[in-house]
């Protein structure tokens, strides 16, 4: 696992409060960990602050999957 | 007509995460004052609290109970404490399970006197330093004062009426009386009712110190501090927590043969028409609430055996409230008991008067009187009353009254009594 992957799920288990194994890359933010919209502005706020990316909201909106926050955190971190 | 009795009592309080544990303490006369540890007040007038203590202390409240783990990221700690007093007051009444035409006429009014101002300071931080794209997205509804109903009634499935009153200190006395009446009516069957409040954060303590509400003189004795109609009083101490209850409609409580602590039998409410802070010099709102409450209640003040005072340790405030009793009550002042419980959790601001309120249905269902602590040197105006000094009071108490003032002149008073 990356290191990246490493350190977006730790967030996302600290900020839904879910167990750490079901944050797996496949797991849907809505679907699979109980996010509403909300929580995934919340969320991508603290990817941008933690990997000092920005996440413009079209791009934000595309998240769904832990996957897909990984995937544009390492393609687009400086 | 339809009654209102009280099936469910939960409390968060300086002195317990529960009601039980806050009542024994309070009967024993502890004091849940201390320094500040929230955050560095040395550079404040007021260095000292009534807070909440953490889970790991002897009476500490532990918000993981009943509160999700999100949700607590998320709210302010008034939030925490009403969602969590809820739960108490909800499974005290044994109405977890209810069906959905039952939920359809239950419902919610908690309130709170100001409302999320910790997460209203932080987060005015956080857009200054780090500008708007970093302020939270549950900022708003995270500090709403309406959000304590909202939370509970989606937690628990509540489809009444949903209300919050903001009446500053006597928000916890108007949410009760309020939710009595929808239940009255007929808007519902169950209500749960109360208040909560958590302002101990640098911005609360530094308001309340500049309005020179705050006691100031006591910062190195912290629970000598609150020491309501003693001559040494120098202002409130601020508490923080919450207190709810379950208000059922009589026949429907009886139907299902629920706990009936005590039926609530008056709401009276007043403005002082006077000043923003300073309450009315002849305590005239103070009299016509108790006034109304009485003659809403069909009672004489020979029926009141405990009044739960507003008494919050200010030195204008406490003799004028005694006054009005004294007016009100004539020759049967002698024979009740008044205490403030401010002098052992502080004050509670829009919690306290239905934190206060559960204390009276306490005493009723104890037959005991809480004390008023630290009342060494009473005021000269206080001869002749009974303040139940220092140590609890076994007394018959048969109907207790509750006052609630608030900056504005707002005013309620609330007599709960023992159903015959």
């Amino acid at each position: 696992m990356s290191e990246t992957a490493d350190r977006v799920k730790k967030i996302v288990v600290e900020h839904l409060g879910v167990e750490a194994e079901k944050v797996t890359e496949e797991a849907s933010f809505i679907d699979d960990l109980g996010a509403d919209s909300l929580d995934i502005v919340e969320l991508v706020m603290a990817f941008e602050e933690e990997f000092g990316v920005e996440i413009p909201d079209d791009a934000a909106e595309k998240i769904a999957t832990v996957k897909d926050a990984i995937d544009y955190i390492d393609q687009n971190k400086g | 007509m339809r009654r209102v009795v009280v099936t469910g009592l939960g409390l968060v309080t300086p002195l317990g995460g529960d009601v039980e544990t806050t009542w024994s303490n309070i009967l024993a006369a502890k004091s849940g004052a201390g320094k500040i540890t929230r955050f560095d007040a040395s550079d404040q007038k007021c260095h000292i609290a009534c807070e909440v203590k953490p889970a790991d202390h002897e009476y500490g409240f532990d918000p993981g109970k009943r509160v999700d783990h999100k949700v607590q990221r998320q709210v302010d700690p008034f939030i925490i404490y009403g969602i969590d007093a809820a739960g108490q007051a909800i499974e005290d009444a044994g109405l977890l399970e209810m069906d959905e035409a039952t939920r359809f006429r239950a419902g919610c009014s908690i309130g709170s006197g100001i409302g999320g101002l910790p997460g209203i300071e932080s987060e005015s931080l956080v857009l200054h330093e780090k500008g708007p794209s970093r302020v939270s997205p549950h900022f708003v509804h995270g500090r709403l004062i309406n959000l304590i109903s909202g939370q509970v009634s989606i937690k628990y499935g509540l489809m009444g009426p949903n209300h919050a009153v903001v009446t500053a200190c006597s928000t916890g006395a108007h949410s009760i009386g309020d939710a009595a009446r929808m239940i009255k009516d007929d808007d519902a069957d169950v209500m749960l009712a109360g208040g909560a409040e958590a302002t101990i954060c640098p911005i609360g303590i530094a308001g309340f110190a500049q309005a020179r509400a705050l006691s100031t003189a006591f910062n190195d004795q912290p629970e000598k501090a609150s020491r309501p109609y003693d001559k040494d009083r120098d202002g409130f101490v601020m508490g923080e927590g919450a207190g709810v209850v379950v208000l059922e409609e009589y026949e429907h409580a009886k139907a299902r043969g629920a706990k009936i602590y005590a039926e609530v039998v008056g709401y009276g409410l007043s403005g002082d028409a006077y000043h923003v802070t300073a309450p009315h010099p002849e305590g005239s709102g103070a009299f016509r609430s108790m006034e109304m409450a009485l003659k809403k209640a069909g009672m004489t003040p020979g029926d009141i055996d405990y009044i739960n005072a507003h008494g919050t340790s200010t030195p204008l405030g406490d003799e004028l409230e005694l006054g009005a009793v004294r007016r009100l009550f004539g020759n049967e002042t002698a024979n009740l008991s008044m205490s403030s419980t401010k002098s052992a959790i502080g004050h509670l601001l829009g919690g306290a008067g239905a934190v206060e309120t559960i204390f009276c249905i306490l005493a009723i269902r104890d037959q005991i009187v809480p004390p008023t602590l630290n009342l060494d040197n009473p005021s000269e105006g206080t001869t002749g009353v009974d303040l139940v000094p220092h140590k609890a009071k076994k007394r018959p108490v048969r109907a207790a009254l509750n006052n609630s003032f608030g900056f504005g002149g707002t005013n309620a008073s609330l007599i709960v009594k023992a159903v015959d």
